[in-house]
């Protein structure tokens, strides 16, 4: 199962009453209260400095990992700081296509994606339907379904398909997938998108369909970004799909590559592992940070959950 | 121009006639999400029902001719130990890594960073969000890493002179529950956080003039005021937990045994491992019912907001 939009990291910011209110009132109010609030704001500190430690570790022991050129699996400041784990790693059958495979399944599946749920979502958007409400509760439902539990079934589907190890079928399978979320998001963000300006396009002789190219969807372009990203993104991540679907180096995505990695070999290479979960994340945490700059904050949980 | 004309009839009230094939020409761009959904998503729904009444193996003759068996897997499925035994682990792993370990701490979380300053708020909060953005696998094997007998973790219990079990070995299900806290708790964090901060101060500023305590505050004023939020990130996380494959295999591949098998990975093992692709089918279909009742309850509680 997905996860349900890309809401914004820093959520909690912006609220005046933690930050900047409080420190005024102990200046102007020398109260009794004033020390035992500062005792509780060290315990919220330190608690938060605990928690973001147990969070750190982990993360550090990749970037960490990937510049000692002895890594083992316990987290160390190398004594020696090296780039021969991304050199060795840097060749087309280790790094480059894998990634590359990566981003034809991902790119795709969101073209695919995005494509079909702007097409689909403009009916439901705009028209009154008598089974419109029935149709987006049968979407909702399939954004919830677990997904990955039905991997048996899907293997032996491609099995009678004959649609084990290719490329197109993965990405079919990955698109309808994320098909239901994404239209749902593509609705409410089309939803808000006044219908006034379409009819001014439908009586200067436009159709529905150029109406929703040329008014429609530039109007709705962040949004439509955001989707597209969010589907990306989910693409890009999955192991699981690929693992099960997808069995000849040639055609296989960076996340099962990494698998075999970790499994083959007989010891474990952690520093050339870590230097490649690097090269392999690196593109998810930069569409994260773009999504951040083009939804501004909230904008992106509205347009999955609507308020 | 033609349905424009027509909606404004309709608008007024009087009927509009209804012209033969309009409906069909405006649901059309449905067609290419819905024909994408009904093979590749409803179509391993349906295989996986119809799958899990046959024998059907991985390879050899009955991978090809597969026989019908009725009820067979499920009477088979009812009488496994091995399959109650991962009904409890799923029960076990969605409870105290989902219900109770995100949302306790992704609650704590929101309310501690409210309570902070500036740069503490955004350096947890970006740390615990990577650690949700990244790759799955990514995650998975910094896990593995920070919980392998000579890891992150036991070196750091060793400082305090304590010596820490073979964590994926003596407590696999301990190891993956903590593990799937570590990876989800950002998105209960940031749904929290977001409600939070809805809930007008001037609310529990009142209740704080009446005498009430900030616990009291808190569980009598704040909690009712955002149990939607709850029940909906509740729901998700639940149905998101149900279906985690990557995290448990790449920790512990479901062992040792099948001591950290939850359904998902237990319907691999049969149909891959043990070559029962009719039998894993079964356990897969099991674990789609399952997900698909919690799916409409969470689609009760949305109600709402589709109507």
């Amino acid at each position: 199962m997905t996860a349900l939009s890309v809401p914004p990291a820093d959520v909690t910011g912006g609220s005046p009453t933690a930050a900047t209110r409080r420190p005024r009132r102990e200046r102007h109010l020398p109260s009794v209260a004033a020390p035992r609030r500062r005792t509780g704001r060290v315990l919220v500190a330190a608690a938060l400095v605990l928690i973001g430690l147990t969070f750190l570790v982990p993360l550090a022991w990749i970037v960490l990992a990937s510049l000692d050129p002895a890594a083992t699996v316990s987290v160390k400041v190398p004594e020696s700081l090296t780039l021969d784990n991304f050199t060795q790693i840097l060749t087309w059958e280790t790094t480059f296509r894998p990634l590359w495979n990566s981003t034809l399944i991902s790119g795709g599946t969101a073209v695919l994606t995005v494509l079909a749920s702007v097409l689909a979502a403009y009916p439901l958007s705009r028209y009154q339907m008598r089974f419109r409400k029935p149709f987006l509760y049968t979407i909702l439902f399939g954004t919830c379904l677990p997904i990955t539990a039905m991997m048996v079934p899907v293997y032996a589907l491609f099995v009678y398909l004959g649609m084990l190890d290719s490329v197109p079928g993965t990405i079919f399978f990955l698109a309808a997938t994320s098909l239901p979320m994404a239209i749902w998001m593509t609705k409410n963000f089309m939803d808000s998108v006044p219908v006034s300006l379409e009819e001014a396009a439908w009586v200067d002789g436009a159709g529905s369909m150029t109406a929703l190219m040329r008014v429609v969807v530039p109007l709705m372009r962040p949004g439509i970004a955001v989707v597209f990203i969010f589907v990306f993104t989910q693409a890009w991540g999955n192991f699981f799909v690929p693992f099960v679907l997808l069995f000849s180096p040639d055609n296989q995505p960076a996340a099962v590559a990494i698998y075999s990695f970790f499994g083959t070999y007989g010891t474990v290479a952690y520093g050339r592992l870590a230097a490649f979960s690097i090269l392999y994340s690196v593109p998810v945490l930069v569409l994260y940070l773009l999504v951040q700059r083009f939804s501004g904050g909230s904008f992106a949980m509205s347009g999955a959950v609507k308020g | 121009m033609t349905s424009a004309v027509l909606d404004r009839s309709a608008a007024r009230g009087t009927r509009p006639r209804r012209r033969p094939g309009r409906t069909a020409l405006r649901l059309a761009p449905l067609a290419p999400a819905v024909a994408l959904m009904l093979v590749f998503l409803a179509g391993p729904v349906l295989w996986s029902f119809y799958g899990s009444l046959t024998n059907q193996a991985l390879t050899g003759y009955r991978a090809a001719a597969p026989e019908f068996v009725g009820l067979d897997n499920y009477t088979a499925l009812l009488a496994d130990d091995g399959f109650w035994k991962a009904v409890v682990l799923t029960v076990v792993f969605v409870g105290a890594s989902a219900v109770i370990g995100q949302n306790v701490l992704g609650m704590a979380l929101a309310l501690l960073l409210r309570a902070t300053s500036k740069p503490l708020r955004a350096t947890v909060s970006t740390l615990v969000v990577v650690a949700w953005v990244l790759p799955e696998i990514v995650a998975a094997f910094a896990l593995y890493a920070f919980f392998s007998t000579d890891g992150t973790l036991n070196q750091v219990l060793g400082w305090f002179g304590l010596e820490g079990p073979t964590w994926l070995i003596s407590v696999p299900m301990l190891a993956v529950v903590l593990a799937n806290i570590w990876r989800g708790t950002a998105f209960s964090m940031m749904v929290y956080g977001a409600a939070l901060s809805e809930v007008p101060p001037d609310v529990t500023e009142a209740a704080a003039i009446d005498g009430a305590t900030g616990p009291q505050r808190f569980f009598r004023i704040t909690l009712p005021m955002i149990r939607r939020s709850i029940s909906t990130n509740l729901m998700l996380t639940t149905l998101q937990t149900l279906a985690v494959f990557t995290l448990i295999w790449v920790m512990t591949g479901g062992g040792p045994g099948t001591d950290s098998s939850t359904l998902p990975v237990l319907a691999y093992q049969e149909a891959f491992k043990f070559a029962q692709v009719g039998y894993g089918t079964a356990i897969a279909t099991v674990t789609l019912l399952v997900g698909a009742v919690f799916s409409l309850v969470y689609i009760r509680v949305l109600k709402p907001e589709v109507d």
